[in-house]
């Protein structure tokens, strides 16, 4: 019981880890993007409507129906950070109205591009045995099902935020993007390109996060559509897990391991619905207070960049 | 020293909007030298040495670089040309250590990032011009003057040779000033030019090789330090007299209005903006304060106007109550009793009153028909009063900061909006009642001559000197009894000026206290009854605006003092040796 609650959290995990690593990218370049729910809605939509046509189109080259749906999912995501960035860094819109609009707009959309094909799209659940059991192991005993027994997306996720904390924090590169988090005008001023940081950083931030979308759909559902609304919620336990963390992808690993554990247990306890709500409640409930804890007896260090929500304009001093 | 120029500037002009901040200056700076630029605010120095460090363009005239004209138009073209501006607001990342600052946005040996590599380069880098820099610890943990030495070493490790410091010494205590001189000669020796832009004419003196004055955005001359003296500068700094003809009737009867005594206010970093300064604000009087921007100046209005805390010290109110009715200003018939069984009032007949068997009905008519006088004017600490009371009792301030629309005005509400955010207290339900505040509105926009399409138009819309108006108005309109005006006439043309002058002047008719900031000396010696000189804190003098002479208020701003206040910094300094 303990250890298959445990297994189905840390594999459920990885839609949390991929969502708040990219948004953890994006938040370090001083973007608030609230549009990461939207940004993972249109992601998982994409996917699984190439992974569909991939289908219907007859082809069973294991390798292209994981690769294409992924790529697919990933420039789509990249795209809503395009347009994200575009709003906000050229054209200096405030961002919090840009990233609410963004996730209402990729919540519809999402729900535009599945709705013709909601009745059909179970054809691509055989699909997931692509994404799933990486190392083919049986889950004889408990070390197996907790640390064997995922799909390589799982993996992936896990080695994306160790390189994006790594970059962050031990690289040039991760340097002088946290500089324009922190203060725009000082690494304008040392000729640090702060508008290609920014770009930079939110495309790859939201590419890498529209990825949880699709591996909730694809790897921990089995291939099973659930609902725009659905990816949505995940989207904002995603951005919560950012302030969760204190900004540190490695940490990340543990905390969405904390926020899956949470959400499923409902489920998976025999408790009244109403618990069930207030099970999944949980995640924002801490999240509230280690914003709390932080800002009482935080340091600089754990605090949110300083410039985050903030655009910047050069002519401005 | 040799005598070879490193940057020579050529005819260079520069306008913003209708303002020439710098017109037709040639100046030279040498290799090897230490350059002071003097000059008041507003002189242009600033927006001069911004030219050279790539954050302005400059509208004409040439930028020679070694003998060959150079285009610098962002802070990457001035490194390229070894310029490095060190700014007044340091451009410092908060959480990066001192290493990681002082080598952001360059690119690494071999393109690999080492942390430690780093750390060691810039501590042996600074052990060579003898700077005390720790490469790991990070800029939020430090003092201001640690996180300037690590923003001179910046511009240094990134070779610059051209160094500017923009008031490098206004945020540093005494003894930092003096390491600071100490870095800047050894730069010197090693061949580095120096510019430092200061309006602190000791420190002129004592560091600098040359003085350039700038003066409303001319040059007016460069000197050799050695063959000037403090008094010539001050000369040249401020210039010759210029009459404005402004209106100066004689104060009649000034009596003190504010007392303010050994007041102490510690600005945002703790550092004492004013430091234990006592002085009568008076009644029927103009009081100007000069100084230069930052000496104290905002922080002793707005504690007076309880907006700051006040370290220690007090301020005394006396409210000009002397044969003046009593009023339910403060609705409070129980305090009106007890101050009439204190003896405090008489009846126009000048019997004492006496309130013991009158029933509440009898009392509230006699103040209703204005029978009950005050003997004598109220005396009031506004030490502990919130800003609310302190504007209740008739003290206003009128604020014009840098940006008009931070203090006082909401720059998207309409002239009525904003007269009406002074008001709102007294509508009694809950909706607005716009009517006062628009005929309010509509009297300041006639007699101030608001150039606005209507009362309705948001504030912002309005060019600044007419959002000034409003502002000035709406202080003026609720009948003050100090009036505290700083800057009123910053961005304006002559004709509003004037009009703001005559403004002032007749609130002093009207016997209220009025006190002007201001930033030009000839208005000030103009306007102004009395003139009190502050420089980092102090009092420096109190002039007689009548007598004044333009140059010896000039020596005052920057910090030598009177006789008189010279004697009591003596005493306080000898009562300090005693009692320490």
């Amino acid at each position: 019981m303990f250890v298959n609650i445990l297994t189905n959290a840390i594999r459920f995990s990885a839609t949390f880890l991929y969502g708040s690593t990219g948004e953890i990218i994006t938040e370090k370049s001083g973007h608030l993007n609230l549009g990461i729910p939207g940004v993972m809605c249109v992601g998982s939509a994409v996917g699984c409507l190439v992974e569909y046509y991939l289908v219907l189109a007859g082809v069973n080259v294991g390798f292209l129906l994981v690769l294409l749906p992924l790529l697919a999912t990933f420039a789509s995501g990249g795209l809503m950070g395009l347009l994200y960035s575009f709003l906000t860094v050229t054209l200096k819109s405030n961002q919090n109205v840009v990233g609410l609009a963004m996730t209402t707009f990729g919540s519809g959309l999402c729900g535009y591009m599945v709705s013709p094909i909601t009745g059909r799209l179970h054809i691509i659940a055989p699909m997931s045995v692509h994404f799933s059991n990486m190392f083919g192991v049986a889950e004889t005993n408990w070390f197996t099902s907790i640390f064997l027994s995922h799909g390589w997306l799982f993996y992936l996720s896990i080695v994306i935020a160790i390189v994006a904390q790594v970059v962050l924090n031990h690289t040039r590169l991760g340097l002088h993007l946290r500089a324009v988090g922190e203060n725009p005008a000082t690494a304008d001023a040392v000729g640090i390109n702060v508008t290609g940081y920014r770009y930079g950083a939110t495309v790859i931030g939201c590419g890498i996060s529209a990825l949880g979308g699709f591996f909730a759909v694809m790897e921990y559902m089995g291939g099973m559509w659930d609902s725009a609304a659905y990816i949505e919620g995940l989207g904002w336990l995603s951005v919560a897990l950012v302030i969760f963390t204190l900004w540190r992808p490695a940490l990340s690993i543990f905390g969405s391991i904390v926020f899956a554990a949470l959400y499923i247990l409902g489920a998976r306890l025999s408790v009244s619905f109403a618990m069930i709500e207030v099970l999944k409640m949980l995640p924002y409930v801490v999240t509230i207070v280690v914003l709390i804890i932080t800002s009482i007896f935080g340091s600089k260090k754990t605090q949110a960049p300083a410039a985050l929500g903030l655009n910047y304009f050069r002519e401005e001093r | 020293m040799n005598n070879a120029s490193a940057i020579e500037l050529r005819g260079i002009s520069k306008t913003f909007g209708s303002i020439k901040a710098n017109q037709n200056v040639d100046l030279d700076i040498r290799r090897g030298e230490i350059l002071s630029i003097l000059g008041e605010n507003g002189s242009g120095k600033t927006t001069l040495m911004n030219m050279i460090a790539g954050i302005y363009y400059p509208d004409e005239g040439k930028i020679l670089i070694d003998g060959k004209e150079v285009t610098i138009t962002s802070p990457k073209d001035a490194f390229k040309y070894k310029i490095g501006m060190i700014h007044q607001h340091f451009k410092l990342v908060d959480v990066f250590t001192a290493a990681e600052n002082i080598t952001l946005g360059m690119r690494d040996e071999k393109g690999v990032y080492n942390i430690k590599k780093i750390n060691q380069k810039v501590l042996e880098m600074s052990k060579k011009y003898g700077f005390i820099i720790d490469p790991k610890k990070r800029i939020h943990e430090m003092s201001v003057s640690e996180k300037q030495t690590v923003e001179i070493f910046k511009v240094l490790f990134r070779g610059a040779d051209i160094l500017i410091l923009d008031e490098p010494t206004a945020v540093l205590t005494p003894q930092e000033i003096r390491k600071l001189f100490d870095v800047l000669r050894k730069m010197r020796e090693d061949g580095k030019s120096i510019v430092i832009i200061t309006h602190k004419l000791n420190e002129v003196m004592e560091i600098s090789d040359r003085v350039a004055v700038l003066r409303k955005g001319e040059h007016i001359a460069t000197v050799n330090t050695s063959d000037t003296n403090e008094k010539e500068l001050t000369e040249m700094m401020v210039g010759k007299k210029v009459d404005l003809n402004i209106e100066r009737k004689d104060p009649v009867d000034p009596q003190p209005r504010l007392e303010i005594r050994n007041l102490t206010v510690l600005n945002k970093d703790g550092i004492k903006a004013i430091n234990d300064i006592s002085f009568d604000i008076n009644g029927g009087e103009i009081l100007g304060i000069a100084g230069i921007a930052g000496n104290g100046q905002k922080e002793l209005l707005e504690s007076i106007a309880g907006l700051v805390k006040k370290e220690s010290g007090d301020i005394i109110f006396h409210n000009p109550k002397k044969n003046k009715p009593v009023t339910f200003f403060h609705k409070d018939l129980k305090k009106i009793k007890a101050m009439a069984a204190e003896g405090k009032f008489h009846y126009p007949n000048g019997e004492r009153v006496d309130l013991k068997g009158k029933s509440n009905k009898e009392i509230v008519k006699l103040v209703n028909d204005e029978q009950i006088l005050f003997y004598e004017d109220e005396i009031i600490d506004i030490k502990n009063k919130k800003p609310r009371e302190i504007q209740e009792l008739g003290i206003k301030l009128s604020f014009v900061p840098e940006d008009r629309l931070t203090m006082g005005l909401v720059g998207n509400m309409s002239i009525v909006d904003n007269m009406l955010l002074r008001s709102y207290r007294k509508g009694k339900s809950v909706f607005l009642n716009r009517k006062r505040p628009k005929d309010l509105a509509d009297t300041i926009i006639r007699d101030l001559e608001v150039a606005t399409p209507d009362d309705m138009t948001p504030v912002r819309r309005l060019s600044g000197g007419n959002v000034q108006k409003v502002l000035v108005g709406r202080e003026i309109s609720s009948s003050p009894k100090v009036l505290m005006a700083a800057y009123p006439v910053r961005g304006l043309d002559i004709n509003s000026s004037y009009l703001i002058y005559n403004l002032l002047n007749k609130q002093k008719e009207k016997n209220v206290a009025v006190v002007f900031v201001g930033e030009d000396l000839d208005v000030l010696l103009a306007l102004c009854d009395r003139i009190l000189v502050l420089s980092g804190g102090i009092i420096t003098g109190i002039l007689e605006g009548k007598t004044a002479k333009k140059d010896e208020v000039g020596l005052l701003m920057l910090g030598n003092r009177t006789k008189e206040t010279a004697e009591i910094a003596d005493n306080k300094k000898s009562e300090e040796e005693v009692n320490g």
